[in-house]
C-alpha cells in the first residue's frame, strides 16, 4: 500500500498543478478540483466519480485494457478504494465486482489520465488537440444555450468587442457569466433589461482584486426564470463604472455602498455619497491595502 | 391672504422607540405631511464583510447571526450553504431537515416578534406581550436545542452541531396546534379591530412593476401579486419535499403585507408538520476536513429569510478564509424604496410604513 | 354639608371649609395613587403579566415609590426653553383638574358646592387645562413637543363640542344644569337612569370624554412610539408628576361625571336596595367606568390625528345634535300625551 500511497501523492501534485492551471477553463476546473482533494473529501469524491463513472462507461471499453498509465492508476486505485471506503460494499460483492470494476476501472483510469492529460496540455497553452477521444467531463452545460444567446445579443447589439469573456460557473448551478467590458456597460444594461426581460437585479457586489476591480452584478428575469452574472471590470487608479440605476431602481443603495467601501465612482448616479461610513471618513476600508487611520481599531 | 407655512425638519431617530434599532429618517414636513424624506444608516455598521477576509469559514457564522440578530438560523445557512455549495458537499438528511424545522420555527418566531412591535407602534400595547410569550415558547426549544437564545451559531458547513436531544421533537411537534389557537386568537383581537384596520389599509401602496424594480422580497414583493418565494421557485435544503403555499395579495399597501405575514405563520406550521412527521434518523454532520479550504470559484448562494431574500456572494481563492464575502442584505434593498413612498404621507403613517416593511437594522448596516 | 355652604362666613367657617378642601384633596390623592397602581395591575393582568408586586405587599406601594422617585428628581429645564412658561404650564393644566372635582355630588349630603351650571363649569374649566398644555408644548422648545401640543389642542378643542352638545340632551331631559338635581331625577329603578333614555348621548359623551382625557385610542399626544411623548417630552421629576396627576384626577373627574349624568350618581338600581349608603353606589359605578377606560387602554389601537377630526366632527357632532333634536320632540310628544 506504501508504493500506492507515493504514487497516490504524485498524482495529487499533478492533479493539483493541472488544477490550478485552468484557471479560467471552468468547464475543467470542478473535475479537476475535485481529484486534487481526492483524499480529503470523499463524499466530493464520490460525487466526482460518480460523475466519472457514467461519463466514461460509455466510452470504448474494449481499447481502454491497454491503455493502462503507470502515474494514473494509483490515482484511480485511490479513487476506487475511496468509492469502496465510501459505499462501504466491498467486502459484501467481492467476487463479482472486482470483474465487472475492470473494464469500468480501466475506463476510469484512462479517462482520468486523459483529463489529466488534456489539462495539462491547455495550462502549457497548447489548447486542445482533439485526442481521438476527447475526455467527456467537457458535456456541455446546460445552460451553455443561454451563455451563447446573451454573447450573442450583446456582440450584436451593442459592439462586436463588448463581450471580454465569458463561461459558466459550474459551481453556482452552471451560471452564465458575462464579462463585459466598461465602457460598453451601461448601454449592455439597458439592452438586458429592454431584449431579454431581466427586470430583478438581485445582488451588485465590488470586489477588489489586487490588480483591478471588479463589480459583479446578478440578474434575473421574473418572466422569464433566466439568470445571468455580469462582471465589470475596471481599474483601481480611477475605478469608475457606469451607474445602472437609471436602470434598475434596485441599484441605488448597494452602488453607494459599493462606492463607500471600495472607491468605485459610478458616473450617472442620482447621489452618490456615502452610506455606511460617516460622511468625512477618509479612505475605503474593504480596498485589499486600506490602512485604518487609527492603528489600534 | 394665503396661509404662509414653514417647512420643519425633523429627525426621527437615531433614538426612537419606532425605528426598531438605530435608525435614522431626517423629514421636511409641513404641518404634518412629509416633503421629503431622507433615511441615514450606518449607526449599526461592524465591517461584517471585512472582517470576514480574515477569518476562516467556521469562524464566520457567529458573525452571520449578528447581522439579522431576528433571524439568525437564516442567516446562518446562507453562508453556510455557499460554502457547501462551494465545495459540492452533501449534507446528511437528518441535518437537512433539522435546518428546515430551525428554520421555520425561526420565520415563525421573527414573524411573531414583527407582528408585536408593529401593533405597539401603531398603539395597541397587549399584543406585544402576548407575541413574546408564544415566540419565549420557540427561544426555549432553541435554547434546548444549542444553547443560546438569539444569536445560534447552530449550523456548520456540512450539517448542524447539535443533534436534536431526546424529546425535542415531540416538542416541537406540540408547538403546532398551540400556536393555531394562538393565532385564532390573534385574529380575534387585532385583524378586524375597526380602528386598526383605519390606520393601516390603503397605506403605503405601491404596484408590482415598483416592487421589481426596487429589488424587493419577501411579504414586500408577494403583496403586490408576485408570486414569488424562493423556497419554491428554487428550492434549496429539502423544501422540495413539503407541501405548502405560498400566500400572496394584490393590494399592495400594509394591510397586504400584515395578512401575508401572518399567512405566512400559517404555512410554517405546516412545514413544521410535515417535518416532525418525515423527521429521519442518521448523522447530523457531513465528513468534512478539520480546515475548510473550499476550491477556487465563487457561489451566490440565496434563502428566502423572514424579511425576504438573503443571499450570499462568496469569492474563494481555495484558502480557508475567503478572498470576498459579501451579503445581500434584504432590509437593506427593501428600505430603498421608503423615501419614494413616503412623500405626502403624514408622520403617523411614516411609523405605520415602516413598520410594515419590517427592518431590522442589524441587517441594513451589516 | 350642603348646610355648611349656608353658614355665614367668618374665620371658623373659612377654617372649616379650608380643612374640608384640604381633606377632599388628600383623599383624591390617595385615590389617584391607587388608581394608577389599579391600572398598571389590570393592564399586567390583561397582558398575561402580572402588574407590580414587589414594593410592598401585592405591590401596593408602588405608585408612592414612583412619586418619591419623581420628587426627589433634578429639576431639568432645557436651556433654550421659556423659564416662565415651562414652569406655569403643568400648573395651568393640574388646577382645573381638582377645581371641577368640587360641583360633582358624591353622595346625597355629601357636596361641595351646589352650583346651578354645574354642567357648565364643568366644561368651561376642563378647557382651560388645554392652554397648559399648549403651554408645554411650545415651552420646552422641542419640535417633538410642539407637534405634541398642536395635536392635542386640535383634538381637546374638537371634542369639547361634542361633549357639551351630548350633555346638553340630558339637561334638557333634567331641566336642569345643576347636577344634583340631575341625580335626583334619576331615582327609582335603573331604568330612570340616564343613559337609557339618553343612549346616543351616553355613547357620544363616552368616546369624548375619552378623547377629552387623552387616552388610548386617542392619545395621539402622547403618542409614545410617534413623538416619544409629545408634549411632555422635556418634563421629569415632579412637573412630570403634576402632568401625570393632571391626567389621573381628570379620569376620577370624568369617570365621576358620568356616574353623574347618565348612571344615577349615588342612587341604588332598585329602590329596596336604598338601604345601602349612596356613596357606597356612587363608588361602584365610578369604578366599573373607571375600569372600562383602563379596559380599553389595554384593547385598542391608536387613531390617527386626521382620523380623529373627522370623527369628532363629521360623526360625533351630527349624533350630538341629532339627539338634541329627538329628546326635544319625544319631550314634546310626551308633554303632549299627558297634559
Amino acid at each position: 500500500m506504501t508504493e500506492h500511497k507515493d504514487q497516490e501523492q504524485l498524482q495529487e501534485q499533478q492533479a493539483a498543478a493541472s488544477g490550478e492551471a485552468p484557471a479560467a477553463k471552468d468547464t475543467t476546473k470542478p473535475e479537476a478540483a475535485a481529484q486534487g482533494e481526492a483524499s480529503a473529501e470523499q463524499p466530493a469524491e464520490k460525487g466526482s466519480a460518480a460523475e466519472a463513472k457514467p461519463a466514461e462507461a460509455p466510452e470504448g471499453g474494449t481499447s481502454a485494457a491497454g491503455r493502462n498509465e503507470g502515474p494514473a492508476s494509483s490515482g484511480v486505485k485511490a479513487e476506487t478504494s475511496g468509492r469502496q471506503a465510501a459505499s462501504g460494499e466491498a467486502p459484501a460483492s467481492d467476487g463479482e465486482k472486482p470483474k465487472r470494476l475492470d473494464p469500468a476501472e480501466r475506463e476510469a483510469r484512462r479517462a482520468a489520465a486523459l483529463a489529466a492529460k488534456a489539462a495539462a496540455k491547455a495550462a502549457a497553452g497548447g489548447g486542445d488537440e482533439g485526442e481521438g477521444a476527447e475526455p467527456a467531463p467537457k458535456e456541455p452545460s446546460p445552460n451553455q444555450p443561454l451563455l451563447d444567446k446573451i454573447v450573442a445579443l450583446i456582440r450584436d447589439q451593442v459592439a462586436p468587442d463588448a463581450v471580454e469573456d465569458h463561461y459558466i460557473n459550474e459551481a453556482d448551478s452552471h451560471l452564465p457569466v458575462v464579462v463585459v467590458k466598461n465602457e460598453h456597460w451601461l448601454k449592455t444594461a439597458k439592452l438586458l433589461k429592454q431584449s431579454l426581460k431581466l427586470d430583478y437585479l438581485i445582488n451588485l457586489s465590488g470586489v477588489d482584486y489586487e490588480t483591478y476591480m471588479e463589480v459583479v452584478y446578478h440578474i434575473e428575469s421574473f418572466q422569464t426564470g433566466e439568470k445571468y452574472c455580469l462582471k465589470v471590470r475596471t481599474d483601481r487608479e480611477a475605478p469608475s463604472i457606469a451607474s445602472v440605476t437609471p436602470v434598475w431602481s434596485t441599484a441605488n443603495w448597494p452602488e453607494r455602498e459599493v462606492y463607500d467601501l471600495l472607491g468605485i465612482q459610478f458616473p450617472g448616479h442620482p447621489d452618490l455619497r456615502r452610506i455606511l461610513l460617516p460622511d468625512d471618513w477618509a479612505g475605503y476600508p474593504l480596498r485589499k491595502d486600506y490602512e485604518p487611520l487609527d492603528p489600534e481599531v | 391672504m394665503a396661509l404662509r407655512t414653514e417647512e420643519l425638519l425633523l429627525n426621527v431617530g437615531p433614538q426612537h422607540p419606532s425605528t426598531h434599532g438605530v435608525f435614522r429618517i431626517v423629514v421636511k414636513i409641513d404641518g404634518e405631511i412629509i416633503k421629503e424624506a431622507t433615511p441615514v444608516m450606518g449607526y449599526l455598521h461592524r465591517g461584517t464583510e471585512k472582517l470576514a477576509e480574515n477569518l476562516n469559514y467556521t469562524q464566520i457564522i457567529p458573525y452571520t447571526d449578528r447581522m439579522d440578530y431576528v433571524s439568525a438560523m437564516t442567516n446562518n445557512y446562507v453562508l453556510v450553504s455557499a460554502v457547501e455549495k462551494l465545495m459540492q458537499l452533501e449534507v446528511p438528511e437528518r441535518a437537512e431537515f433539522l435546518r428546515v424545522i430551525v428554520m421555520e420555527l425561526q420565520r415563525i418566531a421573527s414573524h411573531l416578534l414583527w407582528w408585536g412591535t408593529y401593533l405597539l407602534d401603531i398603539g395597541a400595547m397587549s399584543p406585544f406581550l402576548f407575541a413574546f410569550r408564544d415566540r419565549e415558547i420557540i427561544i426555549e426549544l432553541f435554547n434546548e436545542l444549542c444553547g443560546a437564545r438569539l444569536t445560534y451559531f447552530y449550523m456548520r458547513v456540512g450539517g448542524v452541531k447539535w443533534d436534536a436531544p431526546d424529546g425535542w421533537i415531540e416538542k416541537v411537534r406540540d408547538f403546532v396546534p398551540y400556536m393555531r389557537e394562538r393565532l385564532k386568537l390573534y385574529d380575534d383581537l387585532v385583524s378586524g379591530n375597526e380602528i386598526f384596520l383605519a390606520r393601516i389599509k390603503g397605506v403605503g401602496r405601491y404596484d408590482a412593476q415598483t416592487a421589481i424594480d426596487y429589488g424587493l422580497s419577501g411579504a414586500n414583493l408577494r403583496c403586490t401579486g408576485v408570486k414569488r418565494d424562493l423556497r419554491k421557485d428554487h428550492p434549496y435544503s429539502v423544501y422540495d419535499r413539503f407541501e405548502f403555499d405560498v400566500p400572496t395579495r394584490t393590494e399592495g399597501d400594509c394591510y397586504a403585507r400584515y395578512l401575508i405575514r401572518l399567512e405566512e405563520i400559517h404555512e410554517s406550521l405546516r412545514i413544521l408538520e410535515q417535518a416532525v412527521e418525515m423527521f429521519p434518523e442518521g448523522p447530523v454532520m457531513a465528513k468534512v476536513p478539520r480546515v475548510l479550504r473550499p476550491p477556487e470559484g465563487e457561489v451566490y448562494s440565496r434563502v428566502e429569510s423572514p424579511r425576504g431574500e438573503i443571499g450570499c456572494y462568496v469569492v474563494s481563492k481555495g484558502k480557508d478564509s475567503p478572498y470576498r464575502l459579501k451579503f445581500r442584505r434584504p432590509s437593506f434593498v427593501n428600505l430603498q424604496i421608503l423615501p419614494k413612498l413616503l412623500v405626502g404621507e403624514s408622520i403617523t403613517n411614516l411609523i405605520t410604513i415602516l413598520g410594515a416593511t419590517d427592518i431590522v437594522v442589524g441587517e441594513v448596516d451589516a | 354639608m350642603g348646610e355648611l355652604l349656608t353658614l355665614p362666613l367668618s374665620w371658623g367657617s373659612f377654617l372649616t371649609f379650608a380643612l374640608m378642601a384640604i381633606v377632599l384633596l388628600l383623599v383624591i390623592l390617595f385615590m389617584v395613587t391607587y388608581a394608577i397602581y389599579a391600572e398598571r395591575k389590570i393592564l399586567g393582568y390583561m397582558q398575561s403579566r402580572i402588574g407590580p408586586n414587589r414594593t410592598g405587599k401585592f405591590g401596593l406601594l408602588q405608585t408612592p415609590a414612583d412619586v418619591f422617585k419623581l420628587l426627589i428628581k433634578e429639576d431639568v429645564i432645557p436651556q433654550k426653553a421659556d423659564r416662565p412658561l415651562f414652569k406655569l404650564a403643568p400648573i395651568i393644566a393640574f388646577v382645573p383638574s381638582f377645581v371641577v372635582l368640587a360641583t360633582i355630588p358624591y353622595a346625597e349630603n355629601m357636596y361641595f358646592a351646589n352650583l346651578d351650571i354645574g354642567v357648565l363649569y364643568y366644561v368651561a374649566l376642563s378647557g382651560l387645562s388645554v392652554i397648559g398644555i399648549v403651554l408645554g408644548g411650545w415651552a420646552s422648545n422641542n419640535k417633538y413637543s410642539l407637534l405634541g401640543g398642536m395635536r392635542s389642542a386640535a383634538q381637546l378643542v374638537s371634542y369639547a363640542i361634542p361633549l357639551v352638545i351630548s350633555a346638553v340632551g340630558v339637561v334638557l331631559m333634567s331641566g336642569t344644569m345643576n347636577l344634583m338635581g340631575i341625580v335626583e331625577r334619576q331615582a327609582g329603578w335603573f331604568w330612570n337612569w340616564n343613559f337609557i333614555p339618553q343612549i346616543l348621548a351616553f355613547i357620544v359623551f363616552i368616546i369624548s370624554a375619552i378623547a377629552e382625557l387623552n387616552r388610548t385610542p386617542f392619545d395621539l399626544p402622547e403618542a409614545e412610539s410617534e413623538l416619544v411623548a409629545g408634549y411632555h417630552v422635556e418634563y421629569s421629576g415632579f412637573r412630570f408628576a403634576f402632568f401625570m396627576l393632571t391626567e389621573y384626577v381628570y379620569m376620577i373627574a370624568m369617570s365621576a361625571l358620568i356616574t353623574t349624568l347618565f348612571f344615577g350618581g349615588w342612587h341604588a338600581p332598585a329602590p329596596f336596595l336604598e338601604f345601602i349608603p349612596g356613596f357606597i353606589w356612587f363608588v361602584i359605578k365610578f369604578c366599573c367606568v373607571f375600569f372600562f377606560i383602563i379596559w380599553l387602554r389595554g384593547t385598542m389601537p391608536r387613531i390617527r390625528i386626521d382620523q380623529l377630526m373627522s370623527l369628532g366632527w363629521r360623526v360625533l357632532l351630527p349624533l350630538s345634535l341629532g339627539n338634541i333634536f329627538v329628546t326635544a320632540i319625544v319631550m314634546e310628544i310626551i308633554k303632549a300625551i299627558n297634559g
